[in-house]
């Protein structure tokens, strides 16, 4: 008995101190600092200010996060159009149980992979002497090679390959749980294939396509080393914005109120999507 | 399926793959900057296990990565239990924290712990890059754990409750071993997760601890070099051996 009375307050207990000391405070800490000033020697100054977010409503910081959410929003779409139909042949048309499981897998080894060896990997591939120019010379397309890396195009392109799976992934789980069979039905009701889709098929997969939109949405937000690799330092987004504050500029005020505005942007598009989902397992989809 | 469907498919898992392959076929070429190829060579591993940096920050991160998944799914076992079958006033709220976490970006924790560690004035370096790598692969073996609970057969508890068995008897000796192998699947992706992070990593770490992918990182800002390229593909093996473990595990369960 007295086993039982210690076992249970230990778990909770366990959880909820790690989760206060490692996850809370540290967070109260962050939004804290980004109402203080900045000092040269101890990092900060305990002198409450609103500076920090006076300064980030400059025309120079609102670039950087109207860019970011473009890219984001650019990002999310491209991976939505290009999974979409993916996730559907590879759920829907493929009937063998053991060629599914495999082709699954294919998606699930890059979502494991470290997403810097990829995003380098890309590297190799868009650069001025790698596969693509050569291929695109070899075809005839173009002259001589071109420069794709350092720019926007390759940060895009960089996001996207490295943001692919987590689209995908929510969308097979979504996917899975659609009984073609509803297909079926309204085909031969008379549907043609456009009601289907947008009848049928979209609003029995929305989960699905909510979370994998959120996953790439604010993935996409922290990053700082593929626009640094990919598109060469000259291009910066939130991410980098955040981490030079902390490593270049030595401003922490500066990099935590920036840091604020997206933590605050994280939990409002969550309890958005917490709100509209009903599915008790919709988390499910993370891992 | 089609034939487009089909062209369609192979293509994405073309633009998933390509690079991979480039990155691989070119680690075996001769030529210094991989640019022509010239042939096979093992220079650039030969290179790789000569060089002592790489090979203490490989140890480190190996070592970083063991620790963390094994507390981080110690503690995450035993708090899925906590959140989840003893349910406390301001559990949900502790639940949401628990997602938010794992979707939020990895720069906000990476700051507010660098932010901490200053302020309790702990050096940077393996203590703070332990309990960070624990810090972030906590919400995944919650999570995955937490799924598995959902589906667990409650009479099975129930049973060993009438019998007299205390909570602790019920967790070791029935619900522990039937989620076994999901606690088994959330090792293993804590231990990918943590020998993959460089965000968190960057921030919480000093220079006398350097791990792998923060290596990697400031090689590849550098440039393209064919060392680097032969580093990559032994993580990519590395992942890979990883992956089919784990899904040897899931398959089992089924």
């Amino acid at each position: 008995m007295i086993k039982k009375d210690l076992f249970r307050p230990f778990t909770i207990l366990l959880i909820i101190s790690w989760l206060t000391i490692f996850v809370l405070i540290p967070n109260l800490g962050v939004m804290g600092i980004s109402f203080l000033t900045r000092d040269e020697a101890n990092f900060i100054d305990f002198t409450f200010t609103l500076n920090n977010y006076q300064r980030l409503a400059s025309e120079i910081y609102l670039k950087v996060f109207l860019k970011t959410f473009s890219v984001a929003l650019c990002v999310t779409t491209i991976c939505l159009v290009i999974s979409y139909p993916f996730v559907y042949i590879i759920s829907h048309t493929i009937k063998n149980k053991s060629t599914k499981d495999f082709l699954l897998i294919l998606v699930i080894i890059p979502f494991w992979t470290s997403s810097l060896i990829r995003t380098y990997a890309m590297m190799l591939v868009l650069r001025v002497n790698g596969l693509l120019n050569s291929f695109l010379l070899g075809v005839g397309v173009i002259n001589e090679p071109i420069e794709m890396l350092y720019n926007w195009f390759a940060i895009i392109v960089g996001l996207v390959y490295s943001s692919l799976p987590f689209m995908i992934l929510p969308l097979y789980t979504a996917f899975e749980k659609l009984d073609h069979n509803y297909i079926n039905a309204a085909q031969d009701l008379g549907a043609n294939k456009f009601n289907v889709l947008t009848k049928v098929i979209i609003p029995l997969t929305k989960s699905g396509i909510a979370a994998g939109c959120i996953l790439v949405f604010l993935g996409t937000l922290g990053m700082f080393f593929i626009p640094e690799l990919l598109g060469g330092s000259k291009e910066i987004l939130i991410g980098n914005l955040i981490k030079n504050q902390f490593l270049v500029a030595r401003d922490w005020p500066l990099g935590t109120a920036i840091a604020t505005i997206l933590t605050i942007l994280v939990v409002v598009l969550m309890v958005v999507y917490a709100r509209n989902t009903k599915d008790t397992n919709r988390y499910q989809v993370v891992v | 399926m089609n034939r487009l469907a089909r062209l369609y498919s192979i293509l994405v898992y073309v633009f998933l793959y390509l690079p991979i392959v480039v990155l691989i076929v070119y680690s075996f070429n001769a030529s210094k900057y991989g640019t022509a190829w010239q042939g096979i060579t093992l220079d650039w591993y030969k290179k790789l296990i000569s060089n002592s940096g790489l090979i203490s920050s490989t140890k480190n991160s190996f070592l970083i990565a063991t620790l963390s998944a094994s507390i981080a799914t110690l503690i995450g076992t035993l708090s899925a239990l906590g959140l989840y079958r003893y349910k406390f006033r301001g559990a949900k709220l502790f639940v949401s924290v628990v997602y938010v976490l794992a979707i939020s970006p990895d720069i906000i924790m990476g700051i507010s712990l660098l932010i901490l560690f200053n302020l309790v004035h702990m050096n940077l370096g393996f203590y703070t890059l332990l309990l960070a790598h624990i810090t972030f692969n906590l919400p995944f073996v919650i999570i995955i754990v937490i799924s598995r609970l959902r589906s667990f057969n409650r009479n099975l508890i129930d049973a060993a409750k009438d019998l007299g068995a205390s909570e602790w008897v019920v967790f070791s000796k029935i619900i522990l071993p039937l989620i076994m192998s999901s606690v088994i699947s959330a090792w293993l992706l804590a231990f990918t997760l943590s020998l993959d992070d460089v965000v968190i990593s960057f921030f919480v770490t000093g220079p006398n601890f350097e791990v792998l992918p923060l290596t990697l990182f400031s090689m590849t800002r550098l440039g393209i070099k064919s060392e680097i390229n032969a580093l990559c593909t032994m993580i990519f093996g590395v992942t890979l051996v990883l992956i089919f473990v784990s899904h040897f595990v899931f398959r089992r369960k089924v």
